[in-house]
């Protein structure tokens, strides 16, 4: 094999890599370099050091320890049979790699992920190898993502859950039978067995935090950013039901931080059993926009969906307003009377507006002006709310309300 | 009217000093005139009321605002921090009211402020200076909206403690260097390098990441404005990526499937393991292998695995329960979770020693109900049971135990095949086919249910003199 330089096995282990949708570098614990005296810190908050022209967010060095791979899923770029360059890194060049990246102040920190060589387990000896040197060799205190390899043993997991922030697992198809047919090597059941492992991880470790002796050493924390997964969207026949039910399972089973849904787009030397079109965008987006009602606004996925048809979300308008426009006989709501849970329901208001208005609304009555202060949105919301200045009348049962927020019909053709 | 000079614009200890003096005087807000030093002297801008009085008490969060807002660049700065802080200290509550026209400014430019902080944060792009007395040295030129360096330079040395560097923007420098961190005056963007050896590597980076076939110009202007491209060294490359997007989205599209790689048999060495055909089942280890792949009922798409029994093949009695939970999904073993524990107490009274026995299930997968970040627990149907059956049968034959305790209805009907009420057959010894007794008692997840004490404490003591009885039987 001929060898390669850093900046070819770069451009070859990155575009592999940037089909994971994942680029979060949140929700970790706080650590800073101060005591180690060497570089890093996580501050809670991520921080998105670049943005690439496809909008997302370059918060990570995020490549593939290698490209070669022994399965055969039909999606991805990386599949035994695609006819794509290949290359392998090094574990000592990724970290070389990082750490130039992360003193100019590029990056966060690392995501690494792979294709599966040798075997699950030797596969994930490998990303491990890489972040416990980073870790203990260079005292790296910055942000740490590690691909957990389905299948691989629960103790390598283990062990990788003491090196890095975040853990993930990717469903990639949200069905049994989406999976069996475009990813034969992948097992759901393996994949799910290797996220209650990281789960049963995280609980052990706080288990052994709670019972620990007052002035002992704090024991190890595992994966303190909690783990995620991704599925990605149309590149088989799941509807936007089964998608959310997959997610709402995994939420519920595995205590997942995120569920990432990516619009499958079209890769270099497709497979023929992919459509080979342009990436569902706002399909995507709906998706996002469900699983976070899903998460913070107390909507039931049974309840997303009433808003849809066919097991699919509106593409048009946003999914709590679709779900809004079917039930019309709740609204509209007081702004100054409404309880919190309610409030979250109205198309427009956001948590944070929510929050809001039920501070101010202590100090005193919510005008429409006052409104215009909490949330971008207050055209959105007039529908659907009343304060002692505004009564929407009749506008809520409007049969054109849908009209008014869906954008107007387009050309779907349009030349580039 | 009173003229006010501020002599370092963004210095939060020098407002602080002359609004404290203010405040204590009664001077109202519309009585004073804040200027910078640069905008001229004023004669009397030293002549500063005498800091008597009381000690005014202001909001924390007011302070923590103001320390950020005053590095902000608008002119009307200073004097409407002191309003706020005027009114704040006549006014409860007063941060509370964010519809009030002065807290909404100060909370809007406040988040201005923070958003400068995290953009320089983000974008602040060091470049290698060299190597000395082992340290790394780096420096970087940066031009914030505001004047933030004093906000920001703590994020730096928390962050690259173990290398030297300085900022320097326009206003001033923060160095950090042998572990000290200093400031000192502006700068000009020819006092750092231009170009950096490692840029390269991170251009291939940022070329390598994008994805042409989801151009959003829109999305990244919004979060990655263009006044810092300047002074990113990847955004050169943002014109010629977008211009090259759409004839590479074209060749993929275009670019007939081309035949497998040959080298993919190579790769592809491994077999999936052969498991034995169901029927094939000659001992327990065979029956964990099989159960694995079950799909007679749809159950297993979403639970984590098939659990199975657990204990010795030879074990004389056999405990059968519903189905697997929460916590026996995610480990594989039956009786681990808060049922289990039940359980576990209630067998140590009754006399009966885990180890020793045949631990099962009726359903060998989880069936639940997803709520949040929870899953509740779902009977199985009379139909899943039915189907599991097969599993439990094969259990049975495999370890032949002289007596089985079933817990609850469920484990019941796996068991026997019916339906019938845990009141019906509770307090007798059933025959089954083969000559093994069934000794049927309550699940220990009901004693979890139950709100009444007194009643729990009395359903528990039949519960262990059910498993006690059960020890007779068998012995």
């Amino acid at each position: 094999m001929s060898s390669k330089t850093i900046l070819q096995k770069l451009a070859v282990l990155a575009d592999a890599a940037k089909y994971d949708a994942s680029c979060a570098s949140s929700g970790t614990v706080k650590r800073d370099s101060l005591g180690s005296k060497g570089i890093g810190s996580t501050e809670g908050m991520g921080i998105c050091h670049s943005y690439a022209p496809d909008g997302r967010c370059i918060s990570l060095l995020k490549i593939l320890l290698t490209n070669f791979c022994v399965y055969d899923c039909r999606f991805c770029i990386n599949r035994a049979s695609s006819n794509v360059e290949r290359a392998r890194f090094s574990p000592h060049e990724v970290v070389a790699l990082t750490l130039d990246f992360y003193k100019r102040n590029y990056i966060e920190g690392l995501f690494l992920s792979s294709g599966i060589i040798r075997s699950e387990d030797y596969t994930m000896e490998q990303l491990v190898e890489v972040a416990r040197i980073l870790r203990e060799e260079h005292r790296f205190q910055g942000y740490i993502h590690l691909k957990t390899i389905a299948g691989a043993d629960p103790a390598l997991v283990a062990l990788a859950g003491l090196y890095a922030d975040r853990l993930s697992t990717n469903v990639e198809l949200p069905t049994e039978a989406g999976l069996e047919s475009f990813a034969p090597e992948k097992k759901p059941a393996t994949i799910r067995k290797t996220m209650a492992s990281v789960r049963v991880g995280a609980e052990d470790a706080m288990e052994a935090a709670k019972g620990r002796l007052i002035g002992k050493a704090e024991p190890p924390r595992f994966a303190p950013a909690g783990q995620s997964t991704q599925m990605i969207v149309g590149a088989d026949a799941a509807r936007d039901d089964d998608i959310l039910a997959a997610a709402d399972n995994l939420y519920s089973g595995y205590h997942l931080r995120r569920v990432y849904y990516s619009a499958y787009s079209p890769i270099p030397d497709a497979s023929s059993a992919l459509p080979p079109v342009r990436p569902p965008l706002m399909r995507e987006h709906r998706l996002y926009q469900a699983d976070w009602l899903l998460r913070f606004y107390g909507f039931a996925r049974n309840e997303i969906m009433e808003g849809a048809s066919g097991g699919m979300l509106d593409l048009a308008i946003d999914p709590k307003l679709a779900w809004a426009l079917m039930k019309r006989d709740i609204f509209p709501v007081d702004i100054n009377r409404a309880p919190r849970e309610l409030l979250l329901r109205v198309p427009g208001l956001g948590t944070r507006a929510v929050d809001r208005i039920v501070a101010v609304r202590r100090t005193g009555a919510l005008r429409l002006g006052d409104l215009a202060k909490l949330t971008a949105s207050v055209k959105k919301v007039l529908p659907f709310i009343v304060t002692p200045d505004w009564r929407p009348g009749r506008l809520t049962d409007s049969a054109d309300l849908r009209a008014r927020f869906a954008p107007p019909a387009e050309q779907l053709a349009l030349a580039l | 009217m009173r003229e006010v000079v501020l002599e370092r614009p963004g210095d939060f200890a020098e407002w602080r000093a002359v609004a404290r003096a203010l405040l204590a005087g009664g001077v109202a807000p519309e009585d004073v005139s804040w200027r910078g030093a640069e905008e001229g002297a004023s004669l009397f801008g030293h002549e500063m009321p005498s800091a008597e009085g009381g000690a005014v008490t202001l909001p924390r969060e007011l302070l923590a605002m103001a320390d950020r807002v005053i590095c902000h660049r608008g002119a009307e700065v200073p004097a409407r921090l002191y309003r706020l802080v005027w009114r704040a200290a006549r006014e409860r509550q007063l941060l509370a009211r964010t519809t009030d026209a002065d807290v909404d400014w100060l909370r809007k430019t406040d988040k201005a402020i923070r958003r400068d902080i995290h953009k320089m944060h983000a974008f602040v792009r060091f470049r290698r200076l060299g190597e000395g007395e082992g340290r790394e040295r780096f420096a970087a030129w940066f031009e914030p909206d505001h004047r933030i360096l004093r906000l920001t330079a703590p994020f730096f040395q928390r962050r690259f403690y173990g290398m030297d560097w300085a900022i320097v923007t326009p206003d001033a420098r923060a160095i950090w260097e042998n572990e000290e961190l200093s400031y000192g005056p502006g700068g000009t963007r020819g006092e750092v390098p231009d170009s950096d050896v490692v840029e390269d590597q991170w251009r291939t980076y940022y070329g390598a990441i994008f994805n042409p076939a989801r151009v959003k110009i829109d999305a990244m202007r919004a979060e990655m404005p263009k006044k810092y491209w300047h002074n990113l060294p990847e955004a050169q490359d943002i014109a010629p990526l977008l211009a090259g997007a759409g004839a590479r989205v074209e060749r993929m599209r275009a670019a007939a499937v081309s035949a497998a790689n040959p080298r993919t048999e190579k790769w592809r060495t491994r077999v999936p393991d052969e498991l034995a055909l169901d029927e094939d089942v000659k001992t327990l280890g065979d029956l964990a292998k099989a159960v694995g792949r079950c799909t007679r009922c749809p159950l297993y798409c979403n639970a984590t695995q098939a659990v199975v029994g657990e204990g010795p093949a030879a074990a004389r009695i056999m405990v059968v329960g519903e189905q697997p939970g929460d916590q026996e999904d995610l480990q594989g073993r039956p009786f681990v979770g808060p049922a289990g524990q039940v359980l576990d107490e209630a067998l140590d009274e009754a006399g009966l020693d885990r180890r020793r026995l045949f631990l099962t299930n009726a359903v060998k997968h989880f069936k639940y109900e997803p709520r949040g970040k929870r899953r509740l627990h779902q009977n199985p149907t009379a139909g899943e049971i039915d189907i599991c059956r097969w599993w439990l049968d094969k259990e049975r034959a495999l370890v032949q135990p002289d007596l089985i305790v079933t817990l609850g209805a469920s484990a019941l009907r796996g068991v026997t095949g019916k339906s019938a009420s845990i009141k019906s057959m509770r307090g007798q010894v059933h025959e089954l086919a083969g000559g093994t007794k069934l000794v049927a008692t309550i699940h220990p997840s009901f004693l979890l249910r139950l709100p009444d004490r007194e009643r729990a404490a009395e359903e528990r003591a039949a519960f262990v003199a059910d498993l006690a009885w059960a020890r007779k039987l068998a012995a």
